[in-house]
């Protein structure tokens, strides 16, 4: 019996406007100080009105561009109706029959390595409701309600049901966060609920007799973490699979519903939740406070002409032009535009994209993790790593001596002096870490070393080469800059020659 | 034209978060239907001709520049609210989360 879990997402993001989307109160994450950006707009009080914030259509108008959506010329505002206390209109302004954009896609790296091509169906314009804040005691007491967050600009992204697994789901969700945080469209804090979705889940499973049923389609509301969308997809997946064998029930069967779950985070399980109303009970009408708007060729050749390198083309950018694995590469642009920056302008200074990434994924990484930094605030400037890196590269500098002047730097940094390239040539003096150019020094400590360790010595002849190791310990503390393979074979060497 | 019943009454009534009795929902069966048969009126009119339109008016891109301006403070949002602690409106228990 073949199950194949099929998921659709629809992605929430608040776009990261100085005001909100209808009116001139600031848009700001401030849960600390309730009901202080509100207006007679946002709090619908009788009489006002609502107008479009210009930069709000544009940032959607640049996502929708980067998710190769189709983008309508002509597109309205529409009242969704329903009465709950986070929404003082009792409507949402959205987007029902001419939303802005559609048919669009993203490609998704899946787990087996494969590209998933997924198709976007729509993205639309709404503003976000306020938040409830409920009485956890079992009392029964008053809900606490806080508007500022009413009328927050809100792009919702709705893919087609494409994704095939929980694991899938939630690459494509890390893709578009990806995208969305290079767009600068939304700073996506999924702690402070900027990118927050819904999963519609339901099995396909196949049959002894070669057909396949669909089992009722579920979706799961309001999940507001990558791990979250994983584990719910995942939980209620084998839900629906057991539920199935229990009671045969499927997608088409008279009195068979589209049914909506919540997760509980803490218990690792979907739970049922009152019926939603029908998507005709929304009751949705044009909102007639607001204009249609337009969109012309000029001003998306603008849109077009403003949008950065996406996060995909940078990838394969990088794997072409630095040679990068494609691993490499993801984790590279994966940390974000800034660290894709740094990375690249590392390469290009040391002129060797492996060594650059081999540093910056690793010594820098582990650095920015150590002193929980991002790398917009890290001690070494690219082109001071570029330099170092130069030097590894041209063979005047072993890896690791680099490691060893890499960390001087940032000790440096924080004693309160700031890491340069000519910091790096003192750094090398100082601890006498540049490698010898001429074997001359290197020949005539060898001989001396070897002279006092005649038994050794005996022991190499006779074929014992791991008794050279007391001999290159001895030469490299003396030489710090000496590669140890070259030691080693030129001890070997002149051990061999003088026999 | 179609029949407004008790059930269509009912339902308006359940979404808009109305408590009805008996009586109210004769009444307001009467009336919505009266008014619906009024706006029904509009149907003689041959509109196979007409585009649809979004809006009454011909005016479009109405937008506004994203600067803020000032909020209410906190004591002038809930000035008008039934029941508020002073920072948050107060709304009887959400049993339900949608």
């Amino acid at each position: 019996m073949k199950v194949t879990t099929v998921v659709g997402l629809e992605v929430h993001v608040q776009l990261h406007t100085r005001t909100k989307i209808f009116c001139g109160c600031v848009n700001r994450f401030n849960p600390d100080a309730p009901n202080t950006q509100t207006c007679p707009v946002c709090l619908g009080l009788p009489g006002a009105l609502p107008v479009m914030n210009q930069e709000a259509f544009r940032l959607s108008l640049v996502t929708a561009m980067a998710l190769n959506c189709e983008l309508a010329r002509f597109t309205k505002w529409d009242r969704k109706q329903y009465y709950y206390p986070d929404l003082p209109k009792a409507y949402q302004i959205s987007q029902y029959d001419l939303p802005f954009s559609h048919d669009g896609w993203l490609d998704v790296s899946s787990e087996d390595g494969e590209t998933r091509h997924i198709r976007i169906n729509r993205a639309h314009l709404e503003e976000d409701a306020g938040k409830n804040t409920h009485d956890e005691s079992g009392r029964g007491g008053d809900s606490q309600v806080d508007l500022n967050r009413c009328g927050t600009p809100l792009l919702e992204i709705v893919s087609e049901p494409d994704l095939r697994s929980a694991a899938e789901a939630k690459a494509y969700l890390e893709e578009l966060h990806l995208l969305l945080t290079y767009l600068g469209v939304s700073d996506c804090n999924m702690q402070e609920g900027s990118l927050r979705c819904d999963a519609n889940v339901n099995l396909h499973i196949e049959q002894n007799n070669g057909e396949t049923i669909a089992t009722p389609i579920v979706e799961i509301k309001n999940l507001n973490s990558f791990r979250g969308v994983e584990a719910a997809i995942t939980y209620e997946a084998d839900r629906q699979q057991e539920e199935y064998s229990k009671t045969g029930r499927k997608l088409g069967d008279p009195g068979v519903e589209k049914e909506t779950r919540g997760w509980n985070a803490e218990r690792n399980v979907t739970f049922a939740q009152r019926g939603k109303e029908e998507a005709s009970d929304y009751r949705y009408f044009p909102d007639p406070d607001l204009m249609p708007v337009t969109v012309s060729d000029e001003q998306l050749a603008e849109v077009r002409g403003s949008l950065c390198e996406f996060p995909a083309a940078r990838r394969d950018r990088f794997e072409a032009e630095y040679g990068l694995s494609k691993y490499d590469a993801s984790v590279v642009i994966n940390q974000g535009e800034k660290f894709a920056d740094y990375f690249e302008s590392v390469a290009k200074g040391c002129g060797d994209g492996k060594q650059a990434v081999n540093w910056v994924t690793q010594n820098v990484l582990r650095e920015l993790n150590e002193r929980s930094v991002t790398v917009a605030d890290f001690p070494i400037p690219a082109d001071v790593l570029a330099a170092l890196l130069q030097r590894i590269v041209n063979g005047d500098l072993t890896v690791k001596s680099g490691r060893e002047v890499f960390d001087e730097l940032l000790s440096d940094h924080d004693k309160g002096m700031p890491p340069s390239i000519e910091r790096i040539s003192a750094i090398i003096d100082e601890k006498g870490l540049a490698m010898l150019a001429d074997t001359g020094e290197l020949d005539s400590l060898i001989d001396a070393t070897i002279a006092d360790h005649a038994k050794a010595v005996e022991d190499i002849r006779n074929g014992k080469l791991q008794a050279a190791g007391p001999i290159i310990g001895k030469v490299m503390k003396q030489l710090k800059g000496a590669d140890p393979q070259t030691v080693r074979e030129r001890i070997i060497e002149r051990i061999q020659q003088n026999s | 034209m179609s029949e407004l019943t008790v059930d269509d009454v009912k339902k308006v009534a359940s979404l808009a978060r109305l408590k009805l009795s008996g009586d109210d929902i004769a009444r307001y069966q009467k009336k919505l239907e009266n008014v619906l048969s009024y706006v029904h009126l509009l149907d003689e009119v041959d509109t196979s001709d007409v585009e649809p339109m979004a809006h009454a008016i011909e005016a479009v891109n109405v937008f506004r520049q994203d600067e803020p301006r000032d909020s209410l403070d906190q004591a002038q949002a809930l000035a008008n609210a039934p029941q508020t602690d002073g920072k948050y409106f107060l709304v009887p228990a959400i049993l339900d989360e949608a």
